[in-house]
């Protein structure tokens, strides 16, 4: 039976994720040391699992309302103005969903209407892209550049944008890069969105995840952005809490309105465990965040630093747990790159055109591993670089 | 916390210009805030974390509770050196609650240890009252889980 002519079509133009080949590949083989993973290596802190538990033993089995439990918006939106000093609605403008992905699905499907552009900066996560073709957007690409940190140039937006254009992708701190988008680079980015009245989908799930004393900044709280800006953020990185599968949005009433009128037929209510943990995680999770922020900045200095010192020149990536290093020096392509050192090391990391063809030059490297893991991962990759060097000289 | 000396006190095995990677500071800076310490008596020491019941069937450790009575002069310390003295015992803890000191005493069975309670603490001047409890199992100590360390596999998938 032919399937294909049943089957959607937008839906059969989209490639699967690239990420997953190296992994099928890892997964084969004995010792390999994977620095591919993108999610915290910890587990959620104990006083978050053990309420999610406690109200398993209180018998909390039930759905919750369609847009979280009333405690979880009013923490998240305490949170929010507390940390980036933004105030929502909790009952209005805040939607609890699974996970930072289905609200950056529902906003791109309430927002788009066919044929419209969505800009989407890249390198970054691999959901953007076909979530918008799903949603009946066209894509277009902006490539961020090794020289500027890989963050994104207002001219470059501008040069972007069509009459079409709709909806701009703020995926920042970005994964795969590390890089991070500061108040100043915002007021340049919010300068064009204003100018041509489009709204924008800040992703600022890595928001937790700063270095250097730079705390991330919402383009929600730039002059002008608060009534054109989604925010979406959730609980996987901040809180080691990727299994629960828990997210929100935050946005204008109107906006997250429909979205969730589509979460309420689409899914019904996000996880009940998962949003009892959540509000302790709100209520008390300060000080874990802390310290595994600490733990990350750590790990990050001494893989960057790693890199730099093996000849891989890799830019002080400030957000996330990603360093982007470029591989050119070594004459071989991202993909090449990545095989070769699977094959002939046994270290498995994630080419960057798995994140847009700019990737290419490029190779993914999660530091979320422990210190003895990561260290002999870069030992292993020094190995590698200096025969390929001793290839390339001989 | 100093974040040097957290970094050493999970593992004193970082070279110095891993730890300079990755505290951001310089490595000779490093070095010299390692000097200190040892000089001041900040780090005490450097040793192993071993799990002796891997290799050491002949290793038994006991908790033992102390109940004594102070001296007029010099309140608890007499009696702590006097414990201290003795090469069997580990560690010498003052203790707020129903017991005064606390010793972390080893010896190579539990009739090793119960004669050395008996003839050696419990004799002690001003020695009240012991308590022996013998450490069956460790789990986790110091921070380490000997329980089951190399099942902490990755169970982590790639996803996306």
């Amino acid at each position: 039976m032919d399937y294909k002519k049943y089957l959607n079509e937008s839906i059969q133009s989209v490639s699967p994720s690239g990420i997953r080949k190296f992994f099928d590949i890892a997964n084969e083989m004995d010792d390999v040391i994977s620095l591919s993973i993108g999610e915290p290596d910890f587990q959620t802190p104990w006083h978050i699992r053990d309420e999610g538990i406690h109200s398993l033993i209180k018998g909390k089995t039930w759905y919750s309302p369609n847009r979280g439990f009333a405690d979880l918006l009013k923490e998240v939106t305490r949170y929010y103005e507390r940390r980036f000093n933004l105030t929502y609605s909790p009952t209005e403008q805040t939607l609890v969903t699974v996970g930072g992905s289905e609200a950056i699905d529902l906003a791109f499907r309430v927002l788009i209407q066919p044929g419209d552009e969505v800009i989407i900066p890249q390198p970054s996560f691999v959901c953007y892209e076909p979530l918008a073709v799903m949603a009946g957007g066209v894509p277009v690409i902006i490539n961020t550049k090794n020289e500027d940190n890989f963050r994104l140039k207002a001219d470059d937006l501008r040069a972007a944008i069509t009459p079409k254009t709709k909806l701009l992708v703020l995926p920042f701190p970005n994964n795969p890069t590390g890089a991070i988008m500061e108040r100043r680079d915002l007021e340049e980015i919010a300068k064009v969105v204003k100018e041509h009245e489009l709204l924008v989908l800040s992703d600022e799930i890595y928001s937790e995840l700063t270095y250097g004393g730079r705390n991330h900044v919402s383009i929600a709280s730039i002059d002008g952005m608060y009534e054109r800006t989604v925010v979406i953020n959730g609980f996987s990185k901040s809180y080691a809490m990727t299994g629960w599968r828990l997210g929100y949005a935050l946005g204008p009433a109107p906006i997250i309105e429909q979205m969730t009128k589509l979460h309420q037929y689409g899914i019904m209510s996000a996880p009940t465990t998962a949003q009892y943990a959540a509000i302790e995680a709100l209520k008390h999770g300060d000080r874990d965040v802390k310290r595994m922020r600490d733990e990350y900045d750590m790990r990050r200095r001494l893989v960057v630093d790693g890199f730099n010192d093996m000849g891989l020149s890799c830019f002080e990536p400030l957000g996330a747990f990603y360093v982007f290093p470029c591989i050119k020096s070594t004459g071989l392509g991202s993909e090449e790159f990545c095989t070769r050192l699977i094959m002939e090391k046994h270290v498995a990391v994630v080419p960057g055109t798995a994140f847009g063809e700019c990737g290419d030059g490029f190779v993914r490297v999660s530091y979320s591993y422990s210190l003895k893991h990561l260290k002999i991962a870069l030992e292993r990759i020094r190995e590698f670089v200096k025969e390929l060097k001793d290839e390339n000289n001989g | 916390m100093n974040k040097l000396l957290q970094l050493l006190s999970t593992n004193s095995q970082f070279s110095t210009a891993e730890l300079s990677a990755m505290l951001g500071e310089p490595e000779d800076y490093i070095k010299a805030q390692i000097k200190e310490y040892e000089m001041k008596g900040v780090i005490k020491g450097y040793q192993a974390v071993v799990d002796w019941e891997d290799i050491d069937d002949s290793h038994v450790e006991a908790m033992i509770e102390l109940k004594v009575s102070p001296k007029r002069e010099t309140g608890f310390d007499d009696m702590a050196q006097m414990c201290m003295a003795f090469d069997e015992v580990e560690s010498v803890y003052l203790m707020a609650g129903v017991y005064d000191f606390l010793l972390i005493v080893k010896g190579e069975s539990m009739q090793d240890i119960a004669m050395f309670v008996a003839k050696k603490l419990s004799t002690i001047d001003g020695v009240i009252s012991t308590g022996t409890h013998f450490i069956l199992r460790r789990y986790k100590d110091r921070g380490m889980n000997l329980f089951e360390p190399d099942k902490q596999a990755d169970e982590r998938s790639l996803i996306l």
